[in-house]
């Protein structure tokens, strides 16, 4: 160790004295873990990023950026596009994340602000956090077989009534948008919820304190100080969710009809590219399989736009609402 | 302005002897545990009582019950009365939530929002739906908390950029920009450094002209700087808990150079604390 050891300190009948050569052995140890394990993330994702790219190369140089833009999937023909795709991917979890963010919102301040006794909040907390842990294919057998039939005659109903308007304008004949993103919103609602917890939580009670000092009712307080301070966290939590129910696949392979066609209708069949990939790949031929490869790639770049763009958000939004450091 | 008392029911009787609050404490309950006892404490208009004495004496207890913060403890229970211009703010038709907008408080620990210093300031303002000029109040208030000169250039930034004793003044422009009948400062300066406490300890000299002050402190010197009447709290150790009292009450010259009481005599010469 390149440290001065003070030998010339009086030591006698004193314990004290420098780390050994094995405690400092054990700290260059541990730093070497922490910079391998850091280091082999980011390896993991460039890898995945090239090997991916090599696959989508051959597709990606016969198709070009028209892949993106046309809207019909044909083996046959050899014509990929992935536009409904892309289209259905980002409108399921829009409303996914529209639906799951307010009621995972609305259930974190239920949880933290006082409305339940500490310990049932604690009971209801692990209950949400359960609700993470149900397999995503459990998901897609309760929408196939409870929730298509409960909503079909809702679905039915405003498209008799409404189909004027473009949400209605088709009937809900079994699998479609709205069981899909309905169950997209379950399922991002544990991140929602918890994420959104733990920022509430993490406020000091002397903010709390400071809102009802000023005469703040308990629902100014809630909205106007509890949320706009834990802005930052509450937008991680949404973004955590937005990101999760873009890659969302057994679920959604099960119940959103897998139909590549691109219409504003939440009664509408529709498709994802991670259903897409799920449900095209076990019978690809390797021309079908470089056109997947490109999709996949497609799916990864929005995911990392979406997270990229959420992390710019949150950064604003700790910048306005947090001390600067 | 909006500082309208009378509004809070029919029926009041005219505050006496420039008397605003009249605690009148019989006893304060946390769960099963006596806090505080037997305390008569009225506080006298445009002028800064202090509450000192050793910890655990219940001061801030004491003060915390004269705008209802402390119901925010669900265990908390109060028994008396705390009479503000003739209504009993404890009496059941009474919204704490009213009391507050009165009472305002400053609090030992600076806790301004995570939000501009501006919108700091312009909080309460907005909560009571106040229509005029923002901007000229929210300056008025900055200005009487002595903070003016030092935030006019970055009222955007956040107020959680400012140092400790900034974000206490910031805390204190807050709590009077809605012009408040009284006052409640909890320890203000008990997390600041010296030069900021003395700014802060000037400025409620310079408050008490508009508004009541009730103030706990636990530095006696600071007492006997700014507080016009003292109120002397002990513990009363005898029934095996530790319970707080009223001991002595009176002008702060009296209290600090001859108290009535030998508990009294012996904490302000600091032969205890």
């Amino acid at each position: 160790m390149a440290s001065h050891q003070f030998d010339n300190v009086d030591r006698s009948g004193s314990v004290s004295g420098p780390p050994s050569e094995g405690d400092y052995a054990l700290d260059r140890g541990f730093r070497g873990i922490a910079w391998f394990s850091a280091a082999l993330i980011l390896a993991l994702v460039v890898y995945i990023v090239i090997e991916i790219g090599g696959k989508a190369m051959p597709a990606i140089a016969e198709h070009g950026l028209g892949f993106l833009t046309s809207t019909s999937w044909n083996v046959q023909t050899g014509q990929f596009g992935i536009l409904p795709q892309i289209w259905g991917t980002l409108y399921s979890s829009l409303l996914a994340l529209l639906l799951g963010g307010v009621f995972g919102i609305a259930i974190a301040i239920f949880l933290t602000q006082d409305f339940l006794p500490n310990r049932l909040a604690a009971v209801f907390r692990t209950i949400i956090e359960l609700l993470a842990a149900i397999p995503s294919v459990v998901f897609g057998l309760w929408g196939i077989y409870v929730l298509i039939p409960l909503l079909r005659p809702v679905a039915n109903w405003l498209h008799a009534n409404f189909g004027g308007v473009p949400f209605f304008g088709t009937s809900l004949s079994g699998p479609g948008l709205a069981p899909a993103a309905l169950v997209l919103a379950i399922m991002i609602l544990p991140t929602v919820a918890s994420i959104s917890v733990d920022a509430l939580r993490q406020i000091p009670y002397k903010v709390k304190e400071a809102a009802y000092g000023m005469g703040t009712t308990r629902w100014e307080a809630i909205l106007k100080v509890m949320l706009p301070t834990a802005s930052s966290g509450i937008l991680a939590a949404l973004v955590l969710g937005f990101g999760r129910a873009l890659g969302e696949t057994m679920a959604l392979a099960m119940l959103i009809g897998n139909s590549n066609q691109i219409s504003l209708s939440l009664f509408a069949p529709a498709n994802t590219l991670a259903a897409l990939l799920a449900s095209s790949f076990p019978e690809a031929g390797p021309v079908e399989i470089r056109a997947l490869m490109y999709a996949a790639l497609a799916l990864l770049a929005i995911t990392l736009i979406v997270n990229a763009v959420g992390l710019a958000v949150m950064k604003f939004a700790t910048r306005k609402f947090e001390a600067e450091r | 302005m909006n500082a309208n008392p009378e509004r809070m029911t029919a029926g009041t009787a005219p505050a006496r002897n420039g008397i605003v609050m009249d605690c009148q404490l019989e006893k304060v309950f946390y769960g099963d545990f006596l806090a505080v006892r037997d305390s008569k404490v009225p506080i006298e208009k445009n002028k800064i009582t202090g509450f000192i004495g050793p910890s655990g004496c219940g001061k801030s207890t004491v003060l915390r019950s004269l705008n209802r913060m402390n119901d925010l403890i669900p265990i908390f229970r109060f028994q008396g009365k705390v009479s503000y211009h003739g209504q009993d703010i404890y009496d059941k038709k009474v919204d704490p939530v009213v009391v507050r907008r009165y009472i305002g408080m400053v609090f030992q620990q600076p806790n301004p929002f995570a939000m501009s210093i501006y919108d700091n300031v312009a909080f309460g303002l907005r909560l009571n739906g106040f229509k005029g000029n923002l901007d000229e109040r929210v300056e008025k208030a900055l200005h009487g908390a002595a903070i003016w000169n030092e935030v006019k250039d970055k009222l955007k930034n956040s107020g959680l950029s400012l140092s400790g004793g900034q974000q206490q003044r910031l805390c204190i422009a807050r709590a009077i920009a809605t012009e408040p009948d009284v006052l409640l400062m909890d320890e203000p300066c008990s997390a600041l450094d010296p030069i900021a406490t003395r700014r802060v300890e000037e400025l409620m000299v310079e408050l008490k002209e508009k508004y009541t002050i009730a103030l706990v402190t636990h530095n006696m010197q600071q007492a006997i700087r700014v507080a016009d009447t003292t109120a002397f709290f002990g513990v009363d150790i005898s029934q095996g808990s530790r319970t707080g009292y009223l001991v002595e009450m009176g002008p702060t010259k009296k209290i600090f150079e001859e108290p009535e009481q030998q508990l009294t005599r012996q904490y302000v010469r600091g032969e205890f604390s």
